[in-house]
């Protein structure tokens, strides 16, 4: 992890830092329309700070800010939060080889601060886990300069985000922009055709149930929706079922 | 924003980051081998995008727990923002795109 000094020192830290350069203007932005949308979604100033300093994971906080404002219970939001987070599992999977040499907690630090873009820049340089000791170091210190980048701006920017939204009148909407910042993410999730359908039912059912309490609606939208495309997905292809029936 | 905080909120919050770091390390918080059953590993697939579309249609689509009638701002600006993200694949552009359509609508005619 970046806080380690032997990691800092390591050549290849810095091209970790420069190699998410490029991308800290872009977090920042986002980080700071998230920090806008804390503060205006009604959490007050140590709330919307604390969430700031501590969950870094933008779209997991955005989608928890509506739940917490109507009074939803702590298990609707942690298990929101967890559903929206679930393309890291995925990650998870496939940095495991990575990381499975490091002591527990420096494994869990690393996860920790390995989001979206740092994950995508890490796995595009290196395409294969080291197998020697030197090429373990390189890849660590890589992948730490890259997450100190990425936590310094998205932290940074949101800290401010929540500083400027006092100044800025609730009537404007601006919390709007944490809604499109998910729109966002949403269509970047959509690269399967069983993707669309799962996103489409969802919809759906999110509406259909909304007067469920507690907002249960959204679990309910998660679970209808995935049990419907784990099903969709044990069907044949069209085509053969249509050869099958014509032999 | 509120002045007062709550000890719920405050614990939901620490829940949360607790949320982060066991998605993101949810493979190897165990170092010993663990295959996920199958049906699970499926279900990844097709759960955080049902998440976030359950959470982002009833904020687009409705006020107050009914639909909305007639022209809402926020549907326009979701349109658009999500039709940036087909042109530009930058989650950046489509808040300003969508926020750029939003707003002239929003406070301008009041949708």
């Amino acid at each position: 992890m970046f806080l380690t000094e032997a990691v800092r020192r390591h050549p290849e830290f810095r091209v970790g830092l420069r190699a998410m350069a490029p991308q800290a203007p872009g977090v920042a932005a986002w980080g700071l329309m998230t920090g806008v949308a804390m503060a205006k979604s009604g959490l007050s100033l140590a709330e919307s700070s604390l969430m700031a300093l501590l969950v870094y994971a933008g779209s997991s906080q955005l989608a928890s800010l509506p739940l917490i404002i109507a009074g939803a219970p702590a298990w609707v939001v942690l298990a929101t939060g967890f559903c929206v987070n679930l393309r890291f599992v995925v990650f998870s999977l496939h940095l495991r080889p990575y990381l499975i040499h490091l002591p527990w907690w420096q494994r869990l630090a690393h996860g920790y601060v390995t989001a979206d873009m740092s994950y995508a820049i890490f796995t595009h340089r290196f395409t294969q886990p080291a197998t020697d000791a030197e090429g373990r170091a390189a890849q660590e210190a890589f992948l730490a300069g890259n997450a100190a980048i990425n936590w310094s701006s998205w932290v940074g920017a949101s800290l401010l985000g929540i500083a400027l939204a006092n100044f800025i009148p609730q009537h404007w909407g601006l919390g709007f922009a944490g809604i499109l910042c998910l729109v966002g993410i949403l269509c970047s999730l959509a690269t399967t055709r069983l993707r669309v359908v799962s996103a489409i039912v969802a919809s759906i059912a999110a509406v259909a149930a909304y007067s469920l309490p507690l907002k249960l609606n959204i679990v309910m939208a998660i679970a209808v929706a995935v049990l419907l495309c784990l099903s969709l997905e044990r069907l044949p292809p069209a085509r053969g079922r249509g050869k099958e029936a014509l032999e | 924003m509120s002045g007062t905080s709550d000890l719920w909120t405050l614990a939901v919050i620490v829940g949360l980051a607790a949320v982060t770091v066991i998605t993101r390390s949810f493979f190897f918080i165990s170092s010993r081998p663990w295959p996920l059953p199958r049906w699970a590993e499926r279900g990844l697939q097709y759960a955080p995008i049902a998440a976030l579309a359950a959470v982002v249609l009833p904020e687009v689509m409705m006020t107050q727990g009914q639909l909305i009638h007639g022209w809402d701002a926020r549907v326009f600006g979701a349109i658009a923002g999500a039709a940036t993200f087909y042109v530009r694949r930058s989650v950046l552009a489509t808040i300003v795109v969508g926020m750029g359509v939003y707003l002239p609508l929003h406070l301008g005619l009041g949708w």
